[in-house]
Formats: C-alpha cells, sequence, structure tokens
C-alpha cells in the first residue's frame, strides 16, 4: 500500500485519496459517524425485517416469519370489521320493504352504493357497466320495461330470471313464426312492415296495411295485444314505442319474427342473499327508468 | 473552512485513517445581551404557543368540535378558529406553504438565516436542552473538564447526568404529547392518556416524537443543521451581496492584537485592530465555528457571537457591534472611508414582498368570499343518454351537495336550459312530490341523482348547456353549476 494518506493537500490542509486527476487531488472527506452508524442500522434493520416478516420466495412458498404475519389475513380482518360496521345497516336493509328504502335517505345510498357493486360483479357483462345494455340486452336506464318497471317486479325479475329454469321464472317467448312453417316469407315481409307502422317508421312501397294488420291479429295479438302495446306478463314487448331490443329496422324485424327470440336473464335467488337482491332492485329502479 | 494545518490530521505513513468523522463535541458557553435576549423571549413565545395551543377553546355550537385548532382526521376536516377547511379546500395549504417559502426567502434577503438562528424547532429545543445542560452541569469549562475527565464516576456525578437525562426526556416527552393534542380533544385525550385509556396511535406518536426531540436537540443538535438540513444551501444559492448577515467586521478587528499591546500601540498612534483574539465568539457559537473565518455555511447566524463580542468590547472599551448584522459590501465602503449603506429596500425584498401580499391578499379573499353552500355535478359517462319510449331523451347527473355551515340546510334544486327539461330527483319525489326539496345535515354533503329529460321535439342534435341551481330556501343562500346536456 502506498503513504497516499500522509499526503496532506496544501491549500486545505486536508489529507487526501492519493487520487489525481490532472494535477487536481481527491481530499478524503470522511462521513460522519452518525451517518455510518445510521446506516449500519438500517442494514441491522433489514435483516431484522427477514427474520420478522415474510421476505425470501422459496421453491413453491415463502418464509412466513416469526409471527406469521400476511396481508392476506390483514385484508380479511379489516373486512370482517366493515362487516360488522355495516352490520345494523345491511340488517335494516333485509327487512325494511323497497318502498320504504327508496323513502329513507340513508338506507336508499347505502342500497345504491350496495347494488352499484354488485352489479359491476354480476350484471355488467350481459347488461353493460352503466346498465346501457345492448343488442338482446335490456337499457336498465329507460322507462321500457319488460317484465315490468316496479320496484316488486324489478326485484322478481332479478330472483327468478327470464327462462333461466328456476321454478318462478318468467316464461313466455317470441315464437320462430318463419322457421316453423306458421308464416310464409311475403307474410313476415308484410307483418314486419305492420309493425314498423305502429310506431310511425316508414314502410316499404306497395306494403298492404290491411294484410298487415290480419296477420298481426291472427298471430301476435295473442301476446303482443291489441293494437302491439305489449303484455308484461308474458315479457313481450311494447311494439309502439321508440325501443327495440333486438333493433327496429326491417330485416332485424323479419329475423326477429320468423327466427323467434327467447332472451335468458338467469336467476339470483340463491346466488345472491336476500338483502343484497333488493339493494339491486333499488339501484336498477333509482338508475331512472322505475316505475 | 479551516485553512491552518492541524497537526492531529497528519498521519504517519501507511496510516489508512479513520473511515468516520468523529463529531467535534460543542460546548457553548453561556453569555447575555441582546440577542440573547431575543432569543429567550422568542423561545418563551414559540414553546408557549406549540404547547398550549390545543388548550385554547372556540365556540362552534352544539356537535361541532370546541377547540380552537384541531386537525380532526377522522371526518377530515381542519379547524382554525373560525375556519374550518374541507379536505377538498387542501389548496389553502398550498398557498400557506407558498407564503411561508417566500416570507423565508424574505427574511434571508433582509437578516440572512433568522430563521435557522432564532424561530426553527431544531434551534429552539437545541437552545432548551443546552439550558437545561448548563443548569445542572455548568458552564463550558465545567462541562468539557466533566466530559474530559477519566476520574471513575462519583455519585454526585452520576446524579448530574440522571437528572439532566431525565429532564430532557420530559421535555421531550411533553413535545410529543403536545403534538398528538392537536389531532383529538385536547382535554379529553390528555384524561385518556393520564388514565392509560389513550388510542393505542396516540401513545406511538408521542414516542415517535420523544425519541425525535431526544436525540435532535439532546445529540444530534448543529450536525442536523450542517448535514442533514437542506436549507443552508438553498440559503447560500438565494442570499444576495446585500443581505445582512451575521458578519465579523475584519476591517475593524484586523490585526488581532493582545489588549495590552493594543493600548501601547494606540498610544503610540498606530492603527491596531479591536479584536483582542479572546475567542469568547467561538465559545458562546451553539455551532462550534469561528465566525471571523467570515460567513460559513455551519453558522447559523443567532446573533450569540454578537452578544459575547459586545460584552468583551465593552470592558476593554472599545466600540460595540466589532461582529454584527453587515455585509461585505459595508466593510468595503469602510475601508474605502465611506459611510456604510443599508438597503433593506431594494428590488429583491420589493418583489418578495409583492408576492406574499398578492398570495397572501388572494387567500384573504378567496377565505372571505367561499361559499358555505356549493354544488358539484358530474354527467353520467355510460350512458351518457337515454332515449326513453316516447322517444324524448334522458340525461343522469350525479350531484353533490356540500353544506359547509354549522346548520341544516333544506335545499331546493332547479335546472334551467334551452330545450325546457324537466327534471326529476331520485329519491326525492316521494318525500316531496312537488319540488325536489332536499335536507342536508350540517357540515356534510350529499350526493343526488339527478334525471333530467328534454321532449321529444326539444331534442338537441348536440350537447348543450343546462344550469343547475341550488337554494337554501330558509336563507335564499344560492349555489350553481353547468353541465352538458348530450343526445344519444
Amino acid at each position: 500500500m502506498t503513504d497516499h494518506h500522509s499526503d496532506i493537500d496544501s491549500v486545505s490542509g486536508k489529507s487526501t485519496t492519493g487520487h489525481e486527476w490532472d494535477g487536481i487531488k481527491e481530499l478524503n472527506t470522511p462521513l460522519p459517524r452518525w451517518w455510518v452508524i445510521t446506516f449500519y442500522l438500517t442494514i441491522v434493520w433489514a435483516i431484522a425485517y427477514w427474520v420478522v416478516y415474510p421476505a425470501w420466495p422459496l421453491i413453491s412458498s415463502n418464509t412466513t416469519g416469526m409471527f406469521g404475519y400476511s396481508s392476506r389475513a390483514d385484508v380479511a380482518v379489516e373486512l370482517a370489521n366493515l362487516e360488522k360496521i355495516r352490520g345494523d345497516k345491511m340488517a335494516a336493509l333485509g327487512t325494511a320493504s323497497l318502498a320504504d328504502i327508496e323513502k329513507d335517505p340513508a338506507l336508499l345510498a347505502l342500497a345504491r352504493a350496495k347494488g352499484k357493486t354488485v352489479f359491476g360483479d354480476n350484471c355488467a357483462p350481459c347488461h353493460g357497466s352503466g346498465a346501457a345494455g345492448a343488442k338482446g340486452y335490456p337499457n336498465l336506464n329507460d322507462d321500457d320495461w319488460l317484465w315490468g318497471g316496479t320496484l316488486d317486479q324489478i326485484m322478481q325479475t332479478i330472483q327468478f330470471g327470464a327462462r333461466s329454469g328456476h321454478a318462478k321464472t318468467h316464461e313466455g317467448q317470441m315464437l320462430a313464426f318463419g322457421k316453423d312453417g306458421v308464416l310464409k316469407p311475403d307474410e313476415i315481409v308484410t307483418v314486419a312492415n305492420y309493425v314498423r307502422s305502429l310506431s310511425g317508421l316508414p314502410t316499404r312501397q306497395g306494403f298492404d296495411k290491411a294484410k298487415g294488420e290480419k296477420i298481426f291479429a291472427e298471430n301476435c295479438v295473442a301476446c303482443h295485444g291489441d293494437g302491439g302495446k305489449g303484455n308484461q306478463e308474458m315479457g313481450a314487448p311494447n311494439l309502439t314505442d321508440k325501443i327495440w331490443l333486438y333493433g327496429s329496422d326491417e330485416a332485424a324485424l323479419i329475423e326477429t319474427i320468423s327466427q323467434g327470440r327467447a332472451g335468458v336473464m338467469p336467476a339470483w335467488e340463491g346466488r345472491l342473499d336476500p338483502a343484497t337482491i333488493k339493494a339491486m332492485a333499488v339501484y336498477v329502479h333509482s338508475l331512472g327508468g322505475g316505475k | 473552512m479551516n485553512k491552518t494545518v492541524n497537526p492531529n490530521e497528519l498521519k504517519p505513513a501507511g496510516d489508512v485513517g479513520p473511515l468516520y468523522a468523529a463529531r467535534k463535541k460543542v460546548y457553548p458557553q453561556s453569555v447575555s445581551g441582546t440577542f440573547r435576549r431575543i432569543k429567550w423571549g422568542l423561545m418563551a413565545v414559540c414553546l408557549g404557543v406549540y404547547y398550549f395551543l390545543p388548550f385554547v377553546r372556540w365556540n362552534r355550537g352544539l356537535g361541532a368540535p370546541s377547540q380552537a385548532v384541531l386537525i380532526d382526521l377522522p371526518n377530515s376536516r381542519f379547524y382554525f378558529f373560525f375556519i374550518e377547511l374541507w379536505p377538498q379546500e387542501v389548496y389553502y395549504f398550498t398557498g400557506l406553504l407558498i407564503v411561508a417559502a417566500v416570507a423565508l426567502f424574505l427574511m434571508n434577503s433582509v437578516g440572512g438565516r433568522i430563521w435557522c438562528g432564532y424561530l426553527c424547532p431544531q434551534t429552539v429545543w437545541t437552545d432548551v436542552f443546552y439550558a437545561v445542560e448548563r443548569l445542572i452541569e455548568g458552564d463550558r469549562r465545567e462541562r468539557m473538564k466533566k466530559d474530559k475527565s477519566s476520574d471513575p464516576l462519583k455519585l454526585e456525578r452520576i446524579s448530574e447526568i440522571v437528572l439532566k437525562h431525565s429532564i430532557w426526556l420530559m421535555i421531550a416527552w411533553w413535545t410529543g404529547g403536545a403534538w398528538v393534542l392537536y389531532f383529538n380533544d385536547a382535554p379529553t385525550l390528555v384524561k385518556e392518556l393520564v388514565t392509560f385509556q389513550g388510542p393505542m396511535i396516540a401513545y406511538i406518536w408521542i414516542g415517535i416524537l420523544t425519541a425525535t426531540t431526544y436525540v435532535l436537540a439532546g445529540y444530534m443538535r448543529e450536525q442536523v443543521c450542517t448535514y442533514m438540513c437542506p436549507w443552508p444551501r438553498i440559503q447560500a444559492a438565494l442570499t444576495d451581496e446585500w443581505a445582512l448577515n451575521v458578519t465579523y467586521r475584519y476591517d475593524r478587528g484586523e490585526k488581532r492584537t493582545s489588549v495590552k499591546k493594543a493600548a501601547e500601540l494606540r498610544a503610540l498612534g498606530q492603527q491596531v485592530g479591536d479584536c483582542v483574539d479572546c475567542y469568547q465568539c467561538v465559545a458562546v457559537c451553539p455551532t462550534g465555528i469561528d465566525i471571523r473565518n467570515g460567513p460559513q455555511m455551519e453558522c447559523i447566524q443567532c446573533g450569540l457571537c454578537i452578544d459575547a463580542c459586545d460584552n468583551v468590547m465593552a470592558k476593554i472599551g472599545r466600540p460595540k457591534r466589532l461582529i454584527g448584522y453587515d455585509n461585505d459590501i459595508n466593510i468595503h465602503r469602510r475601508q474605502e472611508g465611506k459611510a456604510p449603506i443599508y438597503r433593506i429596500v431594494r428590488p429583491r425584498t420589493i418583489v418578495y414582498s409583492a408576492i406574499i401580499a398578492a398570495i397572501g391578499g388572494f387567500m384573504v379573499y378567496m377565505l372571505a368570499t367561499r361559499s358555505l353552500l356549493d354544488v358539484n355535478v358530474l354527467h353520467d359517462r355510460n350512458p351518457v343518454a337515454v332515449k326513453l319510449s316516447d322517444g324524448s331523451i334522458r340525461n343522469a347527473y350525479t350531484v353533490r351537495l356540500l353544506n359547509k355551515s354549522g346548520y341544516d340546510r333544506a335545499i331546493a334544486i332547479d335546472v334551467e336550459g334551452p330545450i325546457n327539461p324537466t327534471m326529476h330527483v331520485v329519491g326525492a319525489d316521494s318525500v316531496t312530490p312537488d319540488r325536489p326539496i332536499i335536507v342536508i345535515p350540517r357540515d356534510s354533503t350529499s350526493e343526488l341523482r339527478l334525471l333530467v329529460t328534454a321532449p321529444a321535439e326539444n331534442n338537441p342534435e348536440k350537447s348543450i348547456p343546462v344550469r343547475f341551481h341550488v337554494m337554501d330556501i330558509g336563507l335564499g343562500v344560492a349555489a350553481s353549476a353547468t353541465d352538458n346536456f348530450v343526445a344519444p
């Protein structure tokens, strides 16, 4: 080892490290003692951390630490606490009637918050995160309801579903008039145009309204009612309004009439607890279309 | 800094030298004088405010906290006498911090490190700890002697050490104790703490702050200022040639001579410096530097060396303020036989003052005119618009009403726009069928879902603005917000 540590810089009077660049020497400026101690303490701390907390990955697990700490267990505790805090309110949600929930601002807020979360987890895949629906999946924001838009009706639909296979499910479907040979293709075109005329949509040139009305009366009135106002008992849509689940253009109508439609809404009873289903019903009702 | 070679630092060949630099312990001597009195006074004010402010009461009415200064974290409110701030008004703190920063710059351009020397908590608490140390262990010489002594510890010395650390810890504990009182009702919390019923987090914070106060004021002391604090570096970049700093007036002081020799030389009519090399300025310095070496980063400019030097000058019958608040410009002017000039008012200080006045004024204006009733509107994003069965268009909005006052409000809501909109508040119609009136409890917010429908014949082709008005039907206070109505 060279004796450069005895090399004293003439300007500052301090010893140098002996490193020299173009005549400029580096001063030997040791770190303050407290800094060095703090540095070593952080190393000790880090080692202690390895021992106390889960730290090292192993082949199929990890070291668990002295006290078996787990952040997952922390979450479980936090969630349990949350349930405890919410307990009374959620119980109130379970016992209050649907109408009472909507009248109580605090319960309404709770039901909407709960409903929104559960909707996002369970309903959004079909109805969309904002419940705006899609072709074949109803928009729950509007005022047109296949199975009724009162609180009780909405709750019933959520509970038992539509064509879900549940014992209490909504039944009824749009028959396949073309596929099953009930109507001939030209009759289907005529009745499709007639249906369009019900809500004031333009019809094909040379379309025979009288013939359409006759076909409609013979085949469709049973479900869709006189004048096509629909029937919520059977989930038959109102054909006179501006809302169309499968589209209102002639091709879409022809497809609907000849192939039939039978969209499925699953039953949520048994999958969600009663208080949650109530919250969902209130949430959907509060989206704007509720009757 | 130290330009003389210290023979102790000369290492024999082959010695690698220490890997760390040990702290050179500082033993500041007691001193009396103008600046010491100012420091005592400011210390009393600062500590008095810190320790006792949480106990000051302020009546805000039933159900509201009655503590004048309170940071209510669980309810996210900040109370300061007549001001109550909500989390969304945190920008007032931003403004306050900007004003504080510029005030620091202003102090710096007028009188150097006034903050460091007189007001900084590190300085104030270190000063308190030094005072305790001096009271128990004696002044500079005695403390140095006791520290150096290799005699076995006697009972007297042991009791001194125990007493000093006990008092230090008590002060540190009170410091941490006062801190937590700002976050809870102080009298209640004190009662809980002394009966060991207090929340764990309070004890933890008291413990942390007891430890930091004890370590930083008892042991780290000037090292915090020299090594840890960024302000000395920033300060050095912000200072200018007119700023008054604690300065050794070397024009007067040099050449240093002993008292006796100076008298002899003066009798011969020769020019002699006033500095008698008594090292009193070094002895009293809490950072252990020699101010006569010029401005130094370690210097916190507490002015104690001014007091020490003034006392000596008075004794030897020379004019005071051989060390004083001054700058190089004046030293050079005096050397040239010109009168010193002091420019407190100059572009830099004017600009700083103007910034403080502008931001401070703006904040006061904002605070004075801020509404205690507010409304925020957020348009639904999904779906943005809904077509109803009769062809009319409906938009939904989430409306948040804020009632910052200390009483419940009954709020009427109206919507206004060129499309003749009708409005429906979800949940409100069952309470008040004719007109949506919402009751918001005091000091809280309510979130509502508002449905606005434009009749089919008024369907807008693109988005058009609609205005939401909310009014306290009791007091007539109103607020409004604008959002858009869009077609699908």
